[in-house]
């Protein structure tokens, strides 16, 4: 009796188990690409020389994989001004990761602080930044990233606080749900009757129950901010011209859409894939950490 | 002299989102309850659910101001938690209803005493940390090795035995327990009960104990205050008032829980 309900039930499971393995492996691949950008953007730099400004006019609009004048060869071409696109596509990568990285850790840790303040002691506080939360909520995210950006003389600085007026409030917003639904557990009164110190109930009983869902909504932000940094630097706002961005590089590309598509595509293609990822990661993330995970 | 006293506790919500409510409209949980609890004494509270006896319970140890009304320990008043001297914080500690969500789901057991012994450092052992800390939770008894555990990795008995622990820590004088084994299975109810009765002798231990269960205060109390709709309706020694109660009220708890255990014992032969 035994023997035969086990017969009947190893072939499912097997299947099962197969399947599960290649569903393990496809949600791998999120890894591996942001692997194969953080050692692109990391290490190329250090392997491919390449400066912005100096212009080769005899290697103009080579198509992919021609040889050049100094004797290379240009996998991915070059540009209006005979400048390597891979090696653009790679410095690229690497200012891409450093805003990115830069702007979603300075926009994490303002948010969280604000979200865990206010979610945890309410009160008027709270009020004030909910309301304001909500009126920030009401401008659309870029334009308020262009009127910062457009108002002052480009740099890196800029660019980084421009981005970070509005993924904050993402951050304040969830770390305030966690906190809102925290202060009212046991545990924290518990804490509060033993005659802990506030800060050390924000610090210890409620910031690592945050810590799921931040980083869920980190690496969603992170390509959202990677793609509004291609933009800015696209319209001409964004970082300076001695720095390399997808976002100019695309659109040095833009008058020669027709004749040499490579300009623009390659670096558009290496953006849309970087943020693809992120977001399939990110979402993996949210599932697992995401709301609701309290406990 | 009694430790604790509560004078003519009154204390109501506002109703959510009360912004443009007249006070009127705030509900009163608690409506003029009066207590004292001597040293070493357990008294027990009962009532029906939503009785008040949960909030007479956040007020004692400050985690519910109240409207009017006074807490008084050794006579002196207490204000909320967060304006209490050292020594008054220490005094009065709580164990709560549900085991496992009074403890950090994050936080080891180590992490949970040692969080107790930093706050009040004046409470914590001298010497040996780890040493402590072992014979605190041998005193609940835990083993040793519950000590490098998480909350969720623990039983909802040992939660309420680390929860008790936590509490016995600072030392405390006198010891809240909010329905502390109404969410156990019976088994562990009487192992708890056991040890709370057992800690008030060796620690001198005051317990205010609050219950729906007129059967587990009936173990362990040593007098018994009956509260309905926010105020005490009879007051007196635990055989008093469950050997010949006065009030209509008291009577018909009894005869529920009579009931109930009659019903009990039926099925048990049933079968």
């Amino acid at each position: 009796m035994t023997a035969a309900v086990d017969v009947q039930r190893e072939t499912p499971i097997g299947a099962r188990r197969g399947r599960a393995a290649v569903g393990r492996w496809i949600s791998r691949i999120p890894y591996a690409v942001l692997a194969v950008y953080a050692v692109v953007g990391g290490v190329g730099p250090l392997i491919i020389d390449y400066n912005p400004v100096r212009v080769s006019l005899d290697d103009r609009l080579l198509s992919p994989g021609a040889h050049v004048v100094s004797g290379g060869i240009a996998w991915f071409g070059t540009d209006g001004l005979g400048r390597d696109v891979l090696a653009q596509v790679v410095y690229g990568a690497r200012t891409s990761v450093i805003i990115g990285v830069s702007t979603v850790v300075v926009s994490c840790l303002i948010g969280v602080t604000v979200g865990i303040v206010a979610g945890y002691f309410r009160g008027w506080l709270d009020t004030v930044l909910a309301r304001g939360i909500d009126i920030l909520l009401a401008f659309p995210a870029i334009l308020l990233t262009i009127v910062i950006a457009g108002a002052f003389e480009r740099s890196v600085l800029v660019v980084v606080a421009a981005l970070s007026a509005t993924p904050w409030i993402s951050f304040a917003r969830v770390t305030r749900g966690v906190a809102l639904s925290v202060r009212e557990r046991p545990w924290i009164d518990a804490a509060r009757v033993l005659g802990v110190r506030p800060t050390s109930i924000l610090l210890r009983h409620i910031l690592p129950l945050t810590v799921g869902p931040v980083v869920a909504l980190a690496t969603l932000e992170f390509a959202l901010v990677v793609l509004a940094e291609a933009g800015l630097s696209f319209l001409g706002i964004g970082l300076p011209n001695s720095a390399v961005s997808w976002g100019q590089t695309i659109a040095n590309g833009k008058q020669y859409l027709e004749t040499a598509w490579w300009i623009s595509a390659l670096p558009g293609i290496a953006l849309s894939l970087l943020i693809i990822n992120i977001g399939i990661l990110g979402d993996q993330l949210t599932a697992r950490y995401g709301r609701g995970h309290l406990r | 002299m009694s430790l604790l006293e509560v004078n003519d506790l009154r204390v109501s919500f506002a109703r959510r989102n009360a912004w443009f409510r007249s006070r009127s409209a705030d509900f009163v949980a608690v409506d003029g309850v009066s207590l004292a609890v001597a040293p070493d004494e357990i008294v027990g509270l009962v009532g029906e659910s939503g009785s008040g006896k949960t909030t007479v319970a956040r007020a004692i140890v400050g985690l519910v101001r109240p409207g009017s009304g006074a807490v008084l320990l050794d006579g002196v008043p207490l204000g909320p938690v967060g304006r209490r001297t050292t020594a008054q914080q220490r005094a009065a500690q709580m164990v709560f209803q549900d085991p496992r969500s009074s403890l950090s789901p994050r936080m080891t057991v180590t992490a949970i005493i040692n969080e107790a012994w930093r706050t009040h450092p004046e409470s914590a052992p001298p010497g040996d940390r780890t040493a402590a800390l072992h014979r605190l939770l041998d005193d609940v008894g835990l083993d040793a090795s519950v000590a490098r555990h998480r909350a969720d990795e623990l039983s909802g008995g040992q939660c309420q035995r680390v929860s008790i622990a936590r509490a016995l820590a600072v030392r405390p004088r006198l010891l809240v327990c909010d329905e502390a084994v109404s969410a156990l299975d019976v088994s562990v109810q009487a192992q708890i009960l056991r040890l709370l009765v057992d800690l008030r002798e060796r620690h001198h231990l005051a317990m205010l104990f609050i219950s729906h269960d007129l059967g587990v205060v009936h173990q362990i109390a040593d007098r018994i205050a009956v509260m309905r709709r926010g105020v005490v309706v009879e007051e007196g020694r635990t055989t008093d008032v469950l050997g010949a109660p006065r009030h209509e009220y008291t009577r018909s708890l009894l005869d529920a829980a009579l009931e109930l255990s009659t019903t009990d014992a039926q099925d048990r032969s049933g079968n």
